[in-house]
């Protein structure tokens, strides 16, 4: 890296070398000392001056819109705060008629919708990147890699398109009758195989949350110092154990990043969601049952809403799914970073 | 053990792209068969006439999208040069990780905001709102792109131009900017393909439109927002209109994304050495 940056890996996954690696973490860290301005007369200094202030507006900027979002949100959502309090997210309420209005349905809906998808995504995702990291054979990385990226690539208009024509007619014609006949005791699977309903939108969440789990635990099993891995394969160990014992073991704090980081994804995933909940606003044990989420009520009421307590109740949904947002990921950033121990995050679609 | 390790990951990541494969053929397959010129160009016809079309929408997207570009990328790029060059200190972290929260923040959410902030101010849906909208959404990418790249210019190439007489200022924009230019216009598109494909924050802000419309403060078709629309109708006409506004919308947002790769592929800053 001594004169000839290499290409963005960070931003781009293209694997480095571990010294180059370490070399750009070493860029990073190390912060350029002030370099003295020249004082050549004062029309320069303004120029200097006026440049540094343009930029260092630019940046707080970005603190001014979330600023004005949250404010937003909090004053559009005053009304329904003030009418209902706290039991708004206790309650099963939703009568637009009536005045009536309880969060718990949507809350139900998208607490279970990704816990689905996160129970369908999290072996698949590392298994992919377990696969594309240690075991696949490197001319195909490039390949498979750049696939992975693709899927986290697509709009999640067309995930709902194809999972309204070509995954519901599968769950209701051959998936659903089967989980009713094998596991239907439990109670999860019971009632009219629609097709559409709470078990079609964990899937669909699945398949969108599964490339970024996927590439962020790539990142942190790369993170994995090379020693690691050779001590355990000069101890005798199989590749599997110095995978089990060498690598995931000491990534173990960043892959539960990662799967944080995508269950963040998945509870503000709104389109996919909409199209295939069935949007009813209950809370029922089966998973065929159509359900509706945070996300979905406001995408699909938002612009019909009548009155303001309707609206009002509305955005503060938007407030609350908000601040869950948020917190999960901080949590999943705090995990991954101090395994990845600071290095710039790649971008995640 | 081992070779069931193996076996189990190689199954895991075929299964993994299954679906993808599969969504790529059911695309191919069933959007081509809608795709013609007539349906690139014109607007959408009632159910049951023939030749209804997209163009509206494509035309409203690329409007929305290039108000998005003006807003974001500048933003980013100013954000950036600021963590980068003038950075250090508290405000930069606090200004990192607010780009950070800023990227986590649902896009349905960013629509509320948008529509609280402009659409009921100015008393009607528009193309602005739903551009600033998405601009928001591009800044954090933007940023971060930024960021990394100028850190990534070598300490000799600022000192060089500094030694030279040249201002602060202009060694940031004509030197180290100049240098990092091809991985910053890598960050840029990468944000511009996420934002390509959102719905969400456009459905009460632009709004959506079945005519031609170039004003900005009009309500605006848009390519994702007509692909819904279509979707979830009852009409089997408008289910194949939609199959092929999502052909079309994906061969823009993958051509976007392997427009990337390969530019990266073939060495980004070959002004430096």
């Amino acid at each position: 890296m001594n004169g000839n940056p290499a290409v963005p890996s960070k931003l781009l996954r293209i694997p480095l070398g571990g010294k180059a690696l370490k070399q750009q973490t070493a860029i990073q860290v190390l912060k350029f000392p002030k370099l003295k301005r020249a004082s050549v007369g004062p029309g320069l200094r303004l120029a200097d001056v006026t440049f540094r202030a343009a930029m260092v507006c630019c940046a707080l900027s970005v603190l001014a819109i979330v600023g004005f979002i949250l404010a937003e949100l909090v004053l559009q959502s005053r009304l329904s705060l003030h009418t209902f309090g706290w039991n708004f997210f206790g309650r099963q309420a939703w009568d637009p008629v009536a005045g009536d209005f309880g969060a718990l349905p949507f809350i139900y809906g998208t607490l279970v919708s990704s816990l689905i998808a996160l129970i369908i995504s999290v072996p698949l995702a590392l298994g992919l990147a377990v696969y594309l990291t240690e075991m696949c054979p490197r001319s195909l990385r490039g390949f498979l890699a750049f696939i992975s990226d693709l899927l986290a690539a697509i709009p999640s208009v067309i995930y709902g398109l194809w999972a309204i024509f070509v995954l519901v007619p599968l769950l209701r014609k051959y998936v659903e009758p089967w989980l009713a006949a094998s596991f239907g005791w439990t109670g999860l699977f019971t009632g009219a195989p629609y097709g559409i309903g709470m078990l079609a939108a964990g899937v669909i969440l699945s398949i969108m949350v599964i490339p970024i789990i996927s590439s962020i635990t790539r990142e942190v099993l790369k993170a994995v110092p090379r020693q690691q891995r050779e001590a355990a394969l000069a101890l005798g160990a199989t590749r599997w154990e110095m995978i089990r014992i060498g690598v995931l073991r000491n990534a173990r704090a960043g892959i539960v990043g990662a799967m944080i980081l995508g269950l963040g994804r998945a509870l503000g995933e709104t389109m996919a969601v909409t199209m295939v909940i069935g949007n009813r606003p209950e809370v029922a044990k089966s998973l065929f049952a159509p359900g509706y989420t945070m996300a979905s009520v406001i995408a699909n009421e938002f612009t019909e809403a009548t009155g303001d307590l309707y609206l009002s109740a509305l955005v503060e949904i938007g407030l609350a799914l908000l601040l869950l947002t948020l917190i999960v990921n901080a949590l999943a950033r705090l995990l991954v970073w101090s395994v990845t121990r600071g290095m710039p995050a790649s971008t995640h679609a | 053990m081992d070779r069931l390790a193996t076996a189990g990951a190689g199954a895991a990541a075929f299964v993994v792209m299954a679906p993808l494969i599969a969504i790529f053929v059911y695309l191919v397959v069933r959007g081509a068969g809608a795709l013609s010129w007539a349906f690139l160009f014109n607007s959408p016809r009632p159910v049951g006439e023939s030749g209804g079309g997209i163009g509206n929408a494509i035309a409203g997207s690329a409007v929305i999208l290039g108000i998005a570009c003006l807003i974001g990328v500048p933003l980013g790029i100013g954000a950036g040069v600021c963590l980068a060059e003038y950075g250090g200190g508290r405000l930069s972290t606090l200004v990192r990780f607010v780009a950070d929260v800023l990227n986590g923040v649902p896009s349905i959410v960013m629509g509320i905001a948008v529509y609280a902030l402009v659409v009921v101010q100015q008393k009607h849906f528009s193309a602005l709102a739903g551009g600033l909208a998405l601009g928001i959404m591009m800044i954090p990418t933007v940023t971060r792109a930024t960021e990394e790249m100028l850190l990534m210019v070598p300490r000799s190439i600022r000192e060089a131009a500094l030694g030279l007489g040249v201002a602060e200022w202009r060694t940031v924009v004509s030197v180290t900017l100049r240098t990092a230019l091809p991985g910053v216009i890598t960050g840029i598109m990468l944000a511009f393909a996420r934002v390509a494909g959102e719905t969400a924050p456009l459905l009460f802000t632009a709004f959506g439109n079945q005519f031609w419309n170039w004003n900005v403060n009009q309500p605006t078709a848009a390519l994702p927002l007509q692909i819904y629309t279509y979707a979830i109708s009852p009409y089997d006409e408008w289910h194949r209109q939609a199959w092929a506004g999502a052909l079309v919308l994906i061969v823009l947002i993958v051509g976007t994304v392997a427009l990337v790769r390969w530019v990266t592929s073939r060495g980004v800053m070959k002004g430096t050495g």
